[in-house]
């Protein structure tokens, strides 16, 4: 069992803007890979200059989940941007549906 | 070693052709990928899709792989019999884009580990004279409402690859201690620099990514950094009115509810949620009022003369 107690941890914050070339080095990409995904509506920073951009969290997310979707189904951008609406939209509807579970589960209860 | 059934696992026959090979891992990629599929072991699974086309797709590999027949069945003890690859050529070459260091022993055991120095990321600034940042890892930790709620230490073990002397990816168990801010959010992603895979040459080791996931709560739906209850009431209660405990995270508190409540109604419980150091997060409560059912007689005569001195049609907005 290896124990690090030099743990660097990043947390990101729901609160917290990161400007192109934090989320670069985050995700690991060229800044012309973040300019395709805007310019698909995969992401859509604040600002209007590449030097004023700042980016949400779950933003970094849409990145990673972009790269993996396309390395492993080989999907293209307009392909990835969809998949990336329709998981958002998916999981709105789950939680939904737990709460309707919740109040259906009532019912039965009694 | 168990033995892997590799057909089995991509649901085709033996005799297969390259092409239902192809069509059979693309339906079943993306049916399992992790990112899509929110099972428990949906990414398991895909990391044996992966593995079983590594080697179907590609001709030799799969000629070498059918040598096994069909006396193999799977999860059965294997170990392959000495020059077992002899006329074959696919030793340090011959990877797809798939993850290689994820694959199983049995695997290892027949066509070797790939070459690290093969391996560099498709996005990734490490091109370059094989010497680069690692690959980043990333995986889930599921942490229960009480422990973002109050903050928390998790200690968590991950499989992680490292390279032997000769080269080979091997996976070991590396225990972590992660503190868990108060107020993390489902989703939210936590950064551990240099604890992912080992970096080529005189390259940095990558990151591991932790993405927070919340188990599942017998009470409480989280929705970002409110939490949702749904409240039973009983009638005399949503009419007139009344003072009612409902359970939060932080422990019972009491509840006012206005007289001519119904069903649906949410109240919010202020700071009551998943509060961090900057962000508040709040407590909705959704009424739902419960009828009683009628046991006694008396039960029945309430309910009746409430039927009679009560003038209320319920679907008077239907028009009926």
């Amino acid at each position: 069992m290896i124990m690090n107690p030099d743990l660097h941890c990043t947390f990101f914050d729901e609160d917290c803007r990161y400007s192109l070339r934090e989320l670069c080095n985050v995700c690991n990409v060229h800044a012309q890979f973040i300019q395709d995904l805007i310019d698909e509506g995969i992401l859509s920073p604040q600002g209007q200059h590449p030097h004023e951009w700042r980016f949400r969290a779950v933003e970094i997310k849409r990145i990673q989940i972009s790269i993996r979707l396309q390395k492993d189904l080989r999907i293209n951008l307009p392909g990835t941007a969809l998949a990336l609406d329709l998981l958002d939209e998916i999981a709105q509807l789950r939680q939904s549906k737990s709460r309707l579970e919740q109040l259906y589960s009532l019912e039965e209860d009694t | 070693m168990e033995f892997k059934d590799y057909y089995t696992t991509l649901g085709i026959d033996r005799n297969a052709t390259q092409d239902e090979v192809k069509r059979a891992y693309r339906k079943l990629a993306r049916k399992y990928h992790p990112d899509i599929n929110k099972d428990g072991d949906a990414e398991k699974r895909f990391k044996e899709i992966g593995e079983a086309y590594e080697v179907l797709q590609d001709t030799e590999k799969r000629a070498a792989y059918d040598k096994f027949g069909k006396d193999w069945q799977a999860g059965q003890d294997f170990n392959p019999p000495p020059d077992w690859d002899n006329g074959f050529e696919f030793h340090g070459g011959g990877y797809t884009e798939t993850d290689a260091s994820q694959f199983s022993d049995f695997f290892e055991s027949l066509f070797g580990a790939q070459n690290r120095a093969e391996r560099q990321g498709p996005f990734g600034g490490s091109h370059a004279g094989y010497s680069g940042k690692g690959q980043d890892l990333h995986a889930k930790i599921v942490i229960s409402l009480e422990d973002s709620y109050r903050g928390s230490k998790q200690s968590l073990t991950l499989q992680r690859p490292t390279v032997d002397e000769s080269g080979h990816v091997t996976t070991k168990p590396h225990t972590l201690q992660v503190t868990i801010p108060k107020g993390i959010t489902e989703g939210q992603q936590i950064r551990l620099s240099g604890q992912g895979a080992a970096g080529m040459g005189q390259g940095p080791a990558g990151d591991l990514f932790l993405e927070v996931a919340f188990a599942k709560h017998p009470h409480f739906t989280p929705d970002n950094r409110d939490i949702m209850l749904t409240l039973p009431i009983a009638p005399w209660e949503a009419a007139l009115g009344a003072t009612v405990p409902v359970p939060t995270l932080g422990g019972t508190v009491e509840l006012k509810i206005p007289p001519a409540s119904q069903t649906g109604k949410k109240l919010r419980l202020k700071g009551r949620g998943l509060s961090s150091a900057k962000a508040t997060g709040d407590q909705y409560v959704t009424l739902a009022i419960m009828v009683p059912k009628p046991v006694t007689e008396k039960d029945k005569e309430l309910y009746k003369s409430m039927k009679s001195s009560m003038s209320f049609n319920p679907r008077s907005h239907l028009g009926v």
